[in-house]
């Protein structure tokens, strides 16, 4: 372990080495030990199961149809919140953040008091058309919505505050309508902020799993998503449960190569 | 720097180390040496009974605390399985226990101490007008998961009933299913009888019939390494005794076989 430390400054002092490698090997032992318990001999067909596969394409359906939600509304709230100014906008910022800070299951309660059967707007849809949104594949978008829109938002946001607003003068002065300003000039400049944070924001929806298990519910191929396939076959075929955390792994390693150039270089934004 | 010829194994097990001692000192989890601790896992449905009867062990045994983990039975038995440091593990079947005997984690065999029966949850006002098994089959109506002893049981009461119709979500333990029923969230719940007792007037009942109910047996051993064998032996007698055996009979449990 060699540290490459500029001479003139010195060796790197113990008293950061030290937490520093501890750190490290505490995020890294974990991820290691699932690979080193692999039962790699039946990996094919613990992944092949039925269950497994159900809940692979569940989530796989799910996720991009949270991901596009997120997109459509979430690029227009990050607009608002970076373009305009309106009494208030603090405010709404700090509600947009909140679902990041707030414990995913505490999501879940909330959604089953405004959109359960008995819920503030849940019992007005059953009065009106009949329709009851929990134990129902569209519960299992809305929770991951929910959860994975600030994402979204904060990174979108952050990209349009980035680009310079005075390409978007220069549109308005030539005559260009706010609405084709945005869609030819701020979008397009945006565009790099707002891929990233869609694989984010699909990311933060693929092991969304507190919200979903409470307010969806879990029922094979409807509800029952990769990370609650997780929880519940860990009490009955560990094995399966390696095998399927296997692959959120691999699928999150993928999506930080697929963001390399944004976040691991250090220059976010 | 002699640091080459040293191994890789001595720094990653002194990480550990200081890993453990770092997360123990923060937690606040070192061990008083004056107090004893006898740690239970129990099955969720043990909940009520098992509190109640903390409280007298803990009076019977000055120094000494008692600490229980509710939660599926299949769940606690994987825990033990993977090292849960655990004294008593307490479950509702025989297929729980077994994981961990299979194991080679029981010290000796499992005790028998109760046993219990299902029954039909379903919201007071009964919205989907629930009054026998058979109602089910046009219901939305919610069951634990058949990995967990009480999904377990639902899946055979649902089979020797005929009941067709799908589950609308299998949750991950008894009390998850009774929650989403007092919520209102679905027309009915399979539950044991014990957690529709505790739930009380949040929920009304709609009996099982004999040829269709399933009885599922509550067993209880002690787990091998425990640093509190004889604690854990006397907490397994203070369960069998007429006092312990008077605390279950009162939750609507029944007699071991």
């Amino acid at each position: 372990m060699t540290v490459g430390t500029r001479q003139v400054r010195g060796r790197s002092p113990l008293g950061l080495t030290v937490p520093a490698v501890l750190a490290l090997s505490f995020l890294a032992i974990p991820i290691v030990a699932v690979f080193a318990r692999a039962p790699w001999g039946s990996l094919a067909a613990d992944l092949s199961s039925a269950e497994a596969r159900d809940a692979l394409l569940l989530s796989l359906r799910t996720t991009l149809a949270s991901t596009a939600i997120c997109l459509v509304l979430g690029v227009p709230l990050a607009w608002l919140l970076a373009r305009t100014t309106f009494y208030g906008r603090r405010f709404v910022r700090a509600l947009v953040t909140l679902p990041l800070v707030l414990p995913p299951v505490v999501g879940g309660v909330a959604l089953l008091m405004a959109f359960g059967r008995n819920g503030l707007i849940g019992k007005q849809l059953d009065l009106a058309f009949g329709l009851t949104l929990p134990f129902t594949t569209t519960a299992v978008v809305m929770a991951q919505t929910f959860v994975a829109l600030p994402f979204l938002v904060i990174s979108v946001e952050g990209a349009f505050r980035a680009s310079d607003e005075r390409y978007d003068d220069a549109a308005a002065t030539l005559g260009a309508s706010r609405w084709s300003t945005f869609r030819r000039v701020t979008l397009p400049l945006a565009m790099p902020g707002v891929v990233a944070g869609a694989v984010l924001c699909w990311a933060r929806a693929l092991g969304e799993f507190g919200a979903t298990i409470t307010f969806a519910g879990n029922f094979p191929g409807t509800t029952r998503t990769m990370p609650s396939a997780i929880y519940l076959s860990f009490q009955s075929n560990p094995d399966a449960a390696i095998a399927l955390s296997l692959v959120l792994i691999v699928v999150s390693v993928a999506v930080l190569a697929l963001l390399r150039e944004r976040w691991l270089s250090g220059a976010a934004r | 720097m002699t640091a080459d010829r040293r191994s890789w194994s001595f720094p990653l097990a002194a990480a550990c180390a200081g890993l453990a001692l770092l997360f123990s000192v923060l937690a606040g989890c070192s061990n008083d040496s004056n107090q004893q601790t006898l740690t239970v896992f129990a099955a969720a449905s043990l909940t009520e009974t098992f509190t109640s009867l903390e409280a007298d062990f803990e009076k019977d045994h000055p120094g000494v605390k008692v600490q229980i983990s509710f939660g599926s039975s299949s769940a606690l038995a994987q825990q033990i399985t993977s090292g849960s440091p655990a004294d008593v593990i307490a479950t509702a079947d025989d297929k729980s226990i077994g994981i961990v005997s299979d194991a080679g984690d029981l010290d000796g065999s499992p005790t028998p101490f109760a046993t219990n029966t299902m029954v039909i949850v379903t919201p007071p006002d009964n919205p989907g007008q629930v009054t026998s098994l058979a109602d089910l089959q046009d219901a939305d109506f919610v069951v634990c998961d058949p990995s967990v002893p009480c999904g377990a049981a639902a899946a055979t009461i649902l089979a020797n009933a005929g009941i067709t119709t799908k589950p609308r979500s299998l949750e991950e333990d008894v009390k998850a299913v009774l929650t989403k029923v007092t919520l209102d969230e679905a027309d009915a719940g399979i539950v044991y009888v014990t957690d529709a007792q505790a739930a009380g007037t949040d929920v009304s009942t709609v009996d099982i019939g004999p040829d269709d109910n399933v009885v599922n047996s509550y067993v209880m051993g002690v787990v091998k390494g425990s640093a509190e064998t004889e604690l854990a032996k006397q907490w397994i007698q203070l369960v069998t005794s007429q006092a312990g055996q008077g605390v279950l009979t009162a939750a609507g449990f029944g007699a071991a076989p």
